[in-house]
């Protein structure tokens, strides 16, 4: 009980710092909302009379506090670009990158478990090293590029699907899913690769521990040995890597988006922080440094499941 | 005495994962009566070890030469199949190891480990009679509150503890051979003695054969009515307790009994 509430004020206390600097850099980079909204030619009366109204020419402290004490009671604020609420504009735009997000984590994980657990059963065989020198490879190219690469083979070549023929989760579920199956693919890659050399490498060190011995001398089989005693060890240290990597990707697939023309809250993201339009921009930061936590904290939870040796305090 | 279980001949045991192949183990010789204690001594890299995991079936199949003979049941352990060896692992041939803090596994609970040859070899039984055995066992072993012990973590014991633990889990299914390899060496001396004691009740309740690997010479003449003297990996004395005792023929043996500390009042 100490634990969780412990957990959560250090979680209350993460978001007012990362919203607080997100305030902060808004007023250090040049650029002005104002003349961004009303454009360059409009006189610097009506500028300033567009400041005051929306409360820009107050100390900095003051409007931090009227936007965080508005955003605890729920209400994110109004977008200066779009004159609609913030609330409006992400909410149709959150399931598309969260969408993204879950399914590079599905596609790193179904790839990673069997191939780590097979690499390492199978060490030093023809197929690891042949893994292993693809995992090396895919490791060091970034998404973007795999992303691109993925494209001009899929879309370009093979016509699996339109680049840019962006399909609504509303109008069709089913295409949706299959149009972000590449781009998922793409962020999700360079994470299977690094996932399934840290699984391996796990799976191998703990299979050399003393109660491996134990195991066999009970009559366990290799197999019996893997799945019943090392595999549980052996993720220990894999569950925080895919905890890290479930919250990059929620990030990640910001930039993926751009690649693959996918109207998910990247899009809004980047004009907004171009226009100086800091309300969506808070929201949308807010969002994700709430995954993030929230990601955290179900790894510490899980790894407290797993690891009796990890006291609950 | 009688029957043999365990007929051990010309074990040869050699390494051979560098260019020059190592013989660790030569022409090892060992016959085991049932309900018999033997001892096997000798210094580190004696090839005492070796010899016991090569007997428990636990040498790795590769990087390793084996010649020689270990009749078990009609079966020779060194050239039957696998699931022959493994229906014996645990079942009727059953190791306990030097390090009780590794040995057993840290993520899973005392009682499904110590349950874990049942649920291999006795599939038959059903799940509250494996816990309503594992936690007699445990009481076997001398543990307090086996019923809290049964749900409790590896990390949670002491050293000792656990290697009542490690005991309690090879001694479920009734094996007619143990193989003790060290198991007081990590542990402190009044743990040692009432885990020698522990071992000693076992095999007089229950009828296990136990081979006791040791060092330690004096632990040795406590618990063993024979004894095998090893030295680099030669078998080079061996003869009841008594014998090598008293009239040690070899003076290697005598150099080791001389080196006992002792206590002249």
């Amino acid at each position: 009980m100490k634990y969780i509430i412990k957990k959560i004020l250090m979680m209350i206390l993460t978001l007012v710092v990362v919203s607080l600097c997100v305030f902060l850099a808004f007023n250090f980079i040049p650029g002005d909302p104002a003349t961004r909204k009303l454009g360059t030619e409009a006189t610097p009366e009506l500028i300033q009379q567009y400041r005051e109204s929306m409360g820009l020419n107050d100390p900095v402290i003051v409007q931090y506090f009227r936007w965080f004490t508005s955003f605890v009671k729920g209400d994110m604020g109004t977008s200066y670009n779009y004159n609609q609420s913030v609330a409006s504009i992400i909410v149709k735009k959150i399931p598309i990158t969260l969408t993204l997000a879950i399914m590079s984590f599905i596609i790193m994980v179904g790839l990673s478990i069997p191939i780590g657990i097979y690499t390492a059963k199978h060490e030093n065989g023809v197929i690891d090293k042949v893994i292993m020198v693809l995992n090396q490879i895919i490791m060091a190219v970034p998404p973007f590029f795999s992303g691109i690469l993925l494209t001009f083979v899929f879309g370009m070549i093979f016509k699996f699907f339109k680049p840019g023929g962006f399909i609504s989760y509303e109008k069709d579920l089913g295409g949706f899913i299959g149009y972000l199956i590449l781009p998922a693919l793409a962020i999700a890659l360079p994470k299977a690769a690094m996932c399934i050399k840290l699984l391996r490498g796990s799976v191998i060190a703990e299979a050399q521990k003393d109660y491996t011995r134990t195991a066999y001398s009970r009559g366990n089989s290799t197999g019996e040995v893997l799945y019943r005693h090392v595999l549980k060890n052996a993720m220990i240290p894999v569950i925080t890597f895919m905890g890290m990597a479930l919250a990059d990707m929620v990030a990640g697939s910001i930039v993926i988006e751009q690649v693959f023309g996918i109207p998910g809250i990247s899009k809004i993201l980047l004009t907004s922080i171009s226009n100086r339009d800091y309300p969506v921009v808070e929201a949308i930061i807010m969002g994700i440094a709430i995954i993030v936590i929230v990601v955290n904290l179900l790894v510490d939870i899980i790894y407290r499941i797993i690891d009796p040796r990890i006291e609950v305090e | 005495m009688g029957d043999i279980i365990l007929d051990v001949s010309d074990l040869n045991i050699e390494f051979h994962d560098h260019d020059n192949p190592e013989t660790v183990v030569f022409d090892f010789d060992l016959t085991l009566e049932k309900g018999e204690i033997v001892g096997i001594v000798g210094e580190s890299g004696s090839g005492k070890s070796m010899s016991a995991l090569a007997i428990a079936g636990l040498l790795k199949r590769h990087a390793l030469t084996k010649t020689g003979r270990i009749m078990f049941d009609g079966h020779d352990l060194l050239t039957c199949d696998r699931e022959t060896l493994r229906g014996y692992q645990g079942d009727e041939i059953a190791m306990i190891f030097q390090e009780p803090m590794t040995s057993l596994n840290p993520v899973k609970k005392i009682g499904w480990q110590v349950e874990e040859c049942l649920r291999i070899h006795h599939k038959d039984m059903t799940k509250a009679d494996r816990k309503k055995r594992a936690i007699e066992m445990i009481d076997a072993v001398g543990i307090h509150e086996p019923e809290k012990v049964y749900n409790m973590y590896p990390h949670e014991l002491s050293g000792g503890m656990r290697q009542r633990i490690m005991i309690a889990a090879a001694m479920i299914a009734n094996p007619q051979i143990l193989i003790a390899d060290e198991p007081t060496t990590a542990l402190d001396v009044t743990v040692q003695a009432q885990i020698v004691e522990l071992l000693k009740k076992l095999n007089r309740e229950k009828g296990t054969s136990i081979i006791f690997i040791s060092h330690d010479l004096s632990l040795i003449s406590q618990i063993c009515q024979r004894v095998l003297v090893m030295n680099k990996g030669y078998v080079v004395e061996t003869g009841t307790t008594e014998q090598v005792f008293n009239a040690p023929r070899e003076e290697y043996t005598r150099k080791l009994i001389a080196a006992i500390p002792r206590i002249d009042v």
